[in-house]
This record gives C-alpha cells, sequence and structure tokens, in this order.
C-alpha cells in the first residue's frame, strides 16, 4: 500500500481537514471590517461548501469504484457503512453552513465558525471509519474539543456557559469511555476491533465480566455523543444556551457519529449477535432505550422553551435508535440499517425542525413556545416545515419519522426475543406520549391568535434548506425504498469475515 | 378502482390547499365536487363488486416499499369484498353529507375542506387496505384531520377534546402496532389474504397476548366500556360535519378491524375470548344507554346512545356465528346512516339555537316543523322501528348472538326498549310540548345544502329497512368465510 493509497482511504476527512485550514487562512488574509462596513462572510461560505464538495466528491469516487479495505495497519476502514455516514455529515454541515449564513453575518469569529464545522465533519468522518480503539478515542476527542468550541462560539454569557457544561460533562464521559477501552484492552491483548472480535469469538467465559465492564464504559462516552440516558445530562441545558445553528449541527451529526461508531464497535468488535456476551450488550442498549425514551419524553411534557423541549425530544429519539442497537444484538438482520435509515432521516427532520425555529425564533424574538402562537397565519411556509417535522418526529405518516419508527420496531421484533417485544411496546406507548407535546406546539401554531398579524418569511438560504428538508421528510416518507436500500448495502459491509 | 376512491379526496384536499386566500370559500365546490366524484365511484364499485365470487375483487397492488435482501417488505394492495362494500358506500354517502353541512364553515375554509377530504382518505385506506403495515399507516393518518378538525373549528372545551381523542387513539393503536409486527414476523407476511389463508399457530409472544393487543385498539376505537370517554367529549365539541364522520364511519373502522383481522387471524383466540366480548358488549349496550338516558345535552346525548349501539356490534362479533356476525355488519352500516342524520339534526337545531341543552327547549315542531319530522324519523330507525334499517340489523344480531350468549342478548334487548325511551323522551322535550316565545324567530331548513344533506340519508334509511337485500346480500358474502373459520372449529 503506498502513500497515495493511505490519503485516498481517509481523502474526505483530508479534504475537509484541509478546507478547514484554507478558511481559516482566507479568513485571517481577508480585510478587516469595521462597523459600517461588516466584513461579507460571502468567501468564507463559499470556501466552506468547496471543501465540502470536494469531500463528498472523493466519498462518491469511493462509492463508484467499490474501493473498500483496511488501510494504517488495520486502522482505519473504508466501506459502505462509513461512506453511508460520511454521505450524512458532508450533507448536514452543507446544511447547516447554508441555513447559518444570516445568522452568522454578526458573528465575530466567522472563520474559526466555519473551519471549526469542516474539522468536526472531517474527525467525525473518521469516526466512522475507524477500526482501533486508540483511533477511535483521538477522533472521537477531536470531534468533542471542537463542538465545545462551537457551542461557546458566540462569546455570550448563555453560550459560553453552555459550552463549559458540555465540556464538564463531555470530559467525565470520555474519562469513563478511556477507562473502558482500557478494560477491552486488557482482556484482549488487542486494540484493533478486529483483534478484539477474534478473541470474543474464542468465547472465554472467564473474560466476561471484564468485557461486560468495559463495554458498559465505553457506552458512556458513545452515549454523550448520542444523548442517550444515563449519558444525556447536557442535553436540554446546551441546547438551550447554545447558538441554534451550532445546536443544530450538534443534535443530528453528533448523534449519527455516536451511533456510527457504537454500531462498528459493538457489531465489528464484539461480534454482532451471536457471540456469548451480545446477550448482556442488547440487554444493555434494551434498558437505556427504555429510559432514554421516558426520561425524554417526560421531561420534554413540561418544557415551555423550544430549544430545550427539542433536547429533551432529542433524547428521546435516542431511545428509539438504541433499540436498533439492542435489535443488533439480538441478532436481527434489520437492525444495523434500522439504526442507519433512522438517522438519515432523523438528519432530514431534526434539522428541518431546528431550522425553522431558528428562523422563526429570530422574527418573533423569543424561544418560548408559547409565543409561537399564530405562527402559521403569520409565516406560512416556515410553521408548515416545522409543523411537517414535529409531525414526523411524533411518527404519524406520511412523514419519513413514521416509516423510520416502524423499520426500527419491525427490526426489533424481527430479532425474536420476547423481552424486546416488550420493548417495543414500551417504544409505542411513548410515542402516545411524546405526540402529547409535539402536537401541543402545532396547535399553538395553527391554533392561537397571533400577537401582531405582520407576516414575515426567511431568508433565501434558508428557505432553500428548509424546503430541502421538508422534501426528505415527505420523499422518505413516501419513497423510502432507495434508502433502505442504501442502509442494507452499507449495513452489510459491517459484518467483517473473521479471520 | 378502489385506488382511485382512495386518492380522490386526497386530491381534492390538495386542491382545495392550493387555492388563493380571496377565493378560499371555493373550497367548498372542489370538496364537493371531489366527494361527489368519490361518491359516484363509490356506487360503481358496490354494483360492480359480485357476491358470488369468492375473495377480493379489484385488486390494486404494487410492492410499496421493497429494499430487496429480504428487508421489510411492505405491499400497496387495496381490494373489495362482501365486508369492505358496504362501508366504502357508507363512506361515499356521509363524506358528501358531511361537506353539505360544512357549507355553512366561515373560517379557514381551505383549510377545514383539506382536513374534512383528507379524513375521508384515511377512512377510506383503513377500509380498503389489505396489507397490515399499510391499515396501519391509514389508521395512524386519520389522527391529524380529526386533530385539527376537532381543536380548530370545534367549540366548548374542544382544544382538551381533541387531545383526549388523539392519545386514547395513539394509546391504542400502539398496541396493535406490536400485534401487526409479532403476526408479521409470525407469518412471515404482512398480507392479509394471506395471513388469514395460514393463521399463525404459535407467535414469538402468546398469541393472546397479540389478540387483547390488537383488540384493544379497535375496542377503543368502536367504542366499547370502559374505553368509551373519549367519545361524548370528541362528539360534543366537533363540529357537526366531524361528529357525522366520526359516528358514521370512524366508529366502525373499529368493528371493521376485528371482522377483517382479528377473527380470521386469530379465530382460536376470539374463539375463547368470546364470552369476555359478549359481557363487555352487553354492559356496554346498557350502561350506555342509562348514562344517555341522564344527559341534558342534546349532542351528548346522541354520543353516548353510539356508546350503546355499537355494544351491539360486539355482540353480533362475539356470537362468532354467520347470522350474528352479518348483523354486527348490518348494524355498521345502518347505524353509521342513522347517527349520521341524528347528528346533522341535532347541527341543524343547533345552528339555530345556537343551545343543546334540552331543557331550554320546547315545542320546536312549530318552529320547524321538517327538522322535528326528520329527527323523528331518524329517532324512530334508532329505536329500531321495523320498515327501518335500525330494525333489520338489530334482529339480525339477536337473533345470530341469543344461542351463543344469552344473557348477554337479552341484556340488549332491554337496551331497545331504553333507546325507545331516551329517543322518544328527547324528541318529546324538543320538539314538542308548549312553544317556547324566545324561538318565535327561528326558521325551519331551508337552505338547499340542508335538504340534501337531510334527503340522501332518510332515503338510506328507509330503503335499506324496506330491502335490506341490497346490502346483506353483499355483507353475508364477505361474513361466508370468516363465519366457515368458527363453523369447522365448533
Amino acid at each position: 500500500m503506498n502513500g497515495w493509497d493511505l490519503v485516498h482511504h481517509i481523502g474526505p476527512t483530508i479534504a475537509l481537514f484541509v478546507g478547514a485550514g484554507v478558511v481559516l487562512s482566507a479568513d485571517m488574509l481577508m480585510p478587516r471590517g469595521d462597523a459600517q462596513q461588516p466584513r461579507s462572510g460571502a468567501p468564507l461560505v463559499m470556501l466552506t461548501l468547496l471543501a465540502l464538495v470536494v469531500a463528498g466528491g472523493w466519498a462518491l469516487w469511493h462509492a463508484n469504484t467499490g474501493t473498500s479495505g483496511p488501510a494504517f495497519e488495520g486502522a482505519i476502514v473504508m466501506d459502505r457503512f462509513a461512506l453511508f455516514f460520511i454521505f450524512l455529515l458532508i450533507a448536514t454541515t452543507a446544511a447547516v453552513t447554508v441555513a447559518s449564513t444570516e445568522w452568522a453575518k454578526d458573528l465575530d469569529l466567522k472563520g474559526e465558525y466555519y473551519a471549526l464545522l469542516l474539522v468536526a465533519a472531517g474527525s467525525m468522518s473518521l469516526l466512522a471509519q475507524g477500526n482501533d480503539l486508540i483511533l477511535i478515542f483521538v477522533a472521537l476527542e477531536t470531534t468533542s474539543i471542537v463542538q465545545y468550541v462551537l457551542v461557546g462560539v458566540t462569546r455570550k454569557d448563555r453560550s459560553a456557559e453552555a459550552g463549559i457544561k458540555y465540556l464538564i460533562s463531555g470530559a467525565v464521559a470520555a474519562g469513563l469511555m478511556i477507562y473502558g477501552f482500557a478494560f477491552l484492552f486488557g482482556t484482549t491483548g488487542a486494540t484493533s476491533l478486529d483483534g478484539i472480535a477474534a478473541f470474543v469469538q474464542d468465547g472465554n467465559e472467564a473474560a466476561r465480566l471484564p468485557l461486560t465492564l468495559g463495554f458498559v464504559l465505553v457506552t458512556a462516552g458513545f452515549g454523550f455523543k448520542m444523548a442517550m440516558v444515563p449519558f444525556h445530562g447536557w442535553a436540554p441545558d446546551v441546547y438551550q444556551g447554545g447558538p441554534t445553528p451550532v445546536i443544530s449541527f450538534l443534535s443530528v451529526a453528533s448523534k449519527a457519529g455516536g451511533f456510527a461508531i457504537a454500531l462498528r464497535l459493538f457489531y465489528n468488535g464484539l461480534g454482532g449477535g451471536g457471540t456469548f456476551i451480545s446477550e448482556d450488550w442488547a440487554i444493555m442498549f434494551g434498558v437505556f432505550a427504555v429510559a432514554s425514551m421516558l426520561f425524554g419524553n417526560l421531561g420534554a411534557l413540561v418544557q415551555t422553551d423550544a430549544r430545550r423541549l427539542l433536547g429533551y425530544s432529542s433524547i428521546a429519539q435516542a431511545g428509539n435508535v438504541a433499540i436498533g442497537l439492542a435489535a443488533v444484538a439480538a441478532g436481527s438482520t434489520l437492525g444495523p440499517s434500522g439504526v442507519m435509515f433512522f438517522l438519515g432521516t432523523y438528519v432530514a427532520t431534526n434539522l428541518g425542525a431546528f431550522f425553522a425555529v431558528m428562523a422563526i425564533s429570530e422574527r418573533i424574538g423569543s424561544y418560548e413556545i408559547k409565543d409561537y402562537a399564530g405562527v402559521m397565519k403569520r409565516s406560512p411556509v416556515l410553521a408548515g416545515v416545522l409543523m411537517l417535522c414535529l409531525l414526523s418526529l411524533t411518527g404519524i405518516p406520511p412523514t419519513a419519522g413514521f416509516i423510520a419508527k416502524l423499520y426500527v420496531f419491525n427490526g426489533a421484533v424481527q430479532a425474536g426475543e420476547e423481552w424486546l417485544v416488550a420493548v417495543v411496546a414500551i417504544a409505542v406507548v411513548n410515542t402516545a406520549i411524546s405526540a402529547f407535546y409535539y402536537l401541543s406546539w402545532v396547535r399553538t401554531m395553527v391554533l392561537e391568535d397571533p400577537a401582531e398579524e405582520t407576516t414575515f418569511r426567511a431568508t433565501g438560504p434558508m428557505q432553500a434548506m428548509l424546503g430541502l428538508a421538508a422534501l426528505g421528510v415527505l420523499f422518505f416518507g413516501l419513497v423510502p425504498a432507495p434508502l433502505i436500500s442504501a442502509a442494507q448495502r452499507a449495513a452489510e459491509t459491517l459484518a467483517v469475515p473473521l479471520p | 378502482m378502489p385506488t382511485l376512491f382512495l386518492f380522490l379526496p386526497a386530491v381534492g384536499a390538495l386542491l382545495s390547499l392550493m387555492l388563493p386566500r380571496h377565493r378560499e370559500g371555493d373550497a367548498r365546490w372542489i370538496a364537493l365536487i371531489f366527494s361527489t366524484l368519490a361518491f359516484a365511484v363509490s356506487i360503481v364499485i358496490f354494483i360492480w363488486f359480485d357476491p358470488d365470487q369468492a375473495g377480493y375483487q379489484m385488486i390494486d397492488q404494487f410492492t410499496w416499499i421493497n429494499p430487496g435482501r429480504g428487508a421489510f417488505e411492505v405491499q400497496y394492495v387495496v381490494g373489495i369484498d362482501g365486508l369492505s362494500a358496504p362501508l366504502v358506500l357508507l363512506l361515499g354517502l356521509l363524506s358528501v353529507v358531511a361537506v353539505l353541512v360544512s357549507f355553512s364553515v366561515e373560517v379557514r375554509v381551505k383549510e377545514y375542506f383539506a382536513y374534512l377530504l383528507l379524513l375521508e382518505t384515511a377512512v377510506a385506506g383503513v377500509f380498503l387496505s389489505l396489507d397490515l403495515i399499510q391499515f396501519f399507516l391509514f389508521w395512524e393518518l386519520e389522527l391529524l384531520p380529526m386533530y385539527m378538525l376537532i381543536s380548530l373549528w370545534g367549540t366548548g372545551r374542544n382544544r382538551y377534546s381533541a387531545m383526549k381523542f388523539l392519545i386514547y387513539t395513539l394509546a391504542g393503536s400502539a398496541f396493535m402496532l406490536v400485534g401487526f409486527l409479532v403476526l408479521g414476523l409470525a407469518g412471515g407476511t404482512f398480507e392479509i389474504a394471506v395471513l388469514t389463508e395460514a393463521p399463525p399457530q404459535d407467535a414469538l409472544v402468546p398469541l393472546s397476548l397479540v389478540f387483547w393487543a390488537i383488540m384493544l385498539a379497535f375496542l377503543v376505537k368502536l367504542p366499547v366500556f370502559p374505553f368509551h370517554t373519549w367519545l361524548p367529549d370528541a362528539h360534543t365539541d366537533a363540529p357537526t360535519a366531524v361528529s357525522v364522520m366520526l359516528a358514521g364511519v370512524l366508529l366502525k373502522m373499529g368493528g371493521y378491524g376485528i371482522l377483517r383481522i382479528v377473527l380470521p387471524i386469530l379465530p382460536d383466540q376470539a374463539h375463547d375470548f368470546r364470552v369476555i366480548l359478549a359481557v363487555i358488549a352487553g354492559f356496554s349496550v346498557i350502561y350506555g344507554a342509562v348514562i344517555t338516558l341522564q344527559q341534558r345535552d342534546l349532542k351528548r346525548l346522541v354520543a353516548y346512545s353510539s356508546v350503546s349501539h355499537m355494544g351491539y356490534v360486539l355482540l353480533g362479533i362475539a356470537a362468532l356465528g354467520s347470522l350474528g356476525l352479518s348483523g354486527a355488519a348490518l348494524q355498521m352500516f345502518t347505524h353509521g346512516t342513522i347517527t349520521g342524520l341524528l347528528f346533522v339534526m341535532v347541527g341543524l337545531v343547533y345552528e339555530r339555537t345556537h343551545t343543546r341543552e334540552i331543557s331550554e327547549m320546547s315545542g320546536l315542531m312549530h318552529r320547524m316543523p321538517l327538522i322535528g319530522t326528520v329527527m323523528l324519523i331518524a329517532g324512530l330507525a334508532s329505536l329500531g322501528l321495523p320498515g327501518l334499517s335500525g330494525f333489520v340489523a338489530e334482529l339480525t344480531t339477536f337473533l345470530g348472538a341469543f344461542d351463543a350468549h344469552p344473557a348477554a342478548t337479552i341484556a340488549g334487548i332491554f337496551g331497545v326498549v331504553l333507546a325507545a325511551g331516551y329517543i322518544l323522551w328527547t324528541v318529546e322535550r324538543v320538539f314538542h310540548g308548549p312553544p317556547d316565545e324566545k324561538w318565535a324567530h327561528l326558521t325551519d331548513a331551508n337552505r338547499w345544502w340542508e335538504y340534501a344533506a337531510m334527503g340522501s340519508l332518510v332515503i338510506a334509511i328507509v330503503a335499506v329497512g324496506i330491502f335490506p337485500s341490497l346490502l346483506t346480500e353483499s355483507i353475508e358474502s364477505g361474513i361466508e368465510p370468516i363465519a366457515r373459520i368458527f363453523e369447522a372449529s365448533a
């Protein structure tokens, strides 16, 4: 394997990192603006998008030529599974970049903001490719550090406070995770997932306790990224305090990254369904899923702030995806693709919801849900998109969220475990609970009388992104087959043949 | 053909939404045109339907979700049999009536009619779907329009009622989904026809649990005691057209679901639990009737009478014989027309008096003889007067259920006595008695859409009462395969 091959294997990540460097340099070289004539952010946006296009193109190249396999002594792999998440991350980053142009105009740290978005996307792409504990840790921490800074990027009080909260809980989670890695390494003698897999396949019953301890601790690190109970504590506060565009990025990209690496570690490293410990981690994810759904949904019931509500909603949705992980462990063939399909639709849904909240709240000057009264009259398009996304989060047809939940639940039942049927029963009851707060919000927007009658609309780029999100929510709700197939194909590459 | 019926209203809903603000009123006409077209299609379906031919007819089918590699395949498959044909006809008819009685809606006209048409599509989907997942999709699709219609255009505690409706239905359907997924795993498919051919004998969780999980959704929807409390609230606070749809077709989704899915796919469990179902049914009939007697609000009164009448449906089903099942299916149709008409009349009275308090009304017959007369016809049909459609259905149900569940059937017959009580007493209090001076200014039904709405339903009620064979032929052909399952096992 020559140098080019190595570069080629991590091409998308390199493109994103280089892009970040270019954006930062351009930011330094560009003339400073003054109070009358603030500096335009347009060149930076263009450069950011260019980097994303290059990375996306590179990923497409991989997808078309079918290059796959390990590189860097097996520390990373390039496969369809990684590509699925790389595409998801690039799309998310591009959408957030475009949608936040208006917001970023008033930002001091424009260059840093765009560069950090690119670094976050790049490190998460690397994370999706990670096949070695060390690399996974480095990629995960890079992501985390970038996100701490992003949350505090406006340097306002709330934002900085949220950044600190995020940092502290993140540091604890990372500490637990590395402790878990130590257990895994100590037990199996390997840091590469293939090595761990080989050890687990042998089924050494004496290793059960340390292995179990190891993966419970590792889940702390991933669960933090996913905002899954019991590692969810930061979500409501950070969602409320952080800058909304950053949070919209965090809410989908971070979750996708967390689930990507969890899938790979547990499926590849711990051997999916059928090893002597798979039952243990199936039950662990089942418990976490139930706890997440209950905590998230019950917490969301009493929220009055739109962002805080979305924070709790994000916890609850992590529970839904975790059911998919439990199904993976229990040996359902639909488990991995269920997780991936759910995340794919979740990107469109949650980004749409956040963008709409961003655009509406900017105009009405409040994030309180009661101030959303009558938005449907004042801005039918924005309220319409938000309504659609909330319906999708609830899981009401014909939106993508409905099919996604159906697919994950079906995958869980297919695993053929009675207790998973019980978990699904709890999940569907939670859907009914969540309908209460999602639809109350819809009702406030549609039903109540607005405080003032003036109409408004979002800026051009924002409208384009909202339109795309709405289109995605409806398209994947009516024609889900292409995305399901893509998830299926990607999931198939996950199971690496053992030596 | 069924696909056309399914999507015509949805197209109408989209068109209505696309109207510019200043021509909003035209939504009424769009809705009328599309619901009438759909009604015409439903008549064609009913006429084309051949009762002598076994199995489903006019099937439209393609694979909707086909990701390949053995993953989660969902069919789009719609078809007609003797069970769904009358309900499709009923839906077509009541949708036109619902649009007609909504002509006086003035607030957010285009959204109103869009939701009303979307509701028709959703219910049509439930009646036509022959795949469990597709069935569930339409079952859930019905929630949003109902929620919006009640909470936006309703009166009184409409928000509370809308949310209550939503939560009850969602909680019920939640378990239904689990049941469907387990059945799908056990049977290897979600297609109803295939599952009916070879009912799963064993599943991941005990089939009796699956039975109750699915049954719960249908019992909530029907509704029967103790899952009925959402119904009076939803009815009372909903606009007239929505009450018509709710009583007329939405409640039938429950009975239809039991007949279409539960009985054929889980026959042994249905047989095991038939006594429990009969007890619930008998109790519901009496309980509903007793509560109805105490109502002071005209609309609530009709709503509670529905609880009582839907008890007959469950009673007929619990008999698990061809006569009882036919009675239940027939009762679903006749209750749809009769209670639909009752709600139309209550709506017309309310529009004029602006009160539903029975005690405030008196001698309205003098002011509105036509409304009073039609109300009386509907009432008589509701209490089962021979010659009107209610009689045929109730008689068939009782005949079919008596052998299997004598006690519950006697309770049911006692319910008819109570029904005579509350109906006649109500008509007497509202329409007879000394004319009240404060109602002197009221007018009788005088607009064309009011005539059309009343007329079409009266014709349906009288026609089925005199020529029950219009429906029974179709219903018997739909019931026959289900009844055969139970005769074979008995």
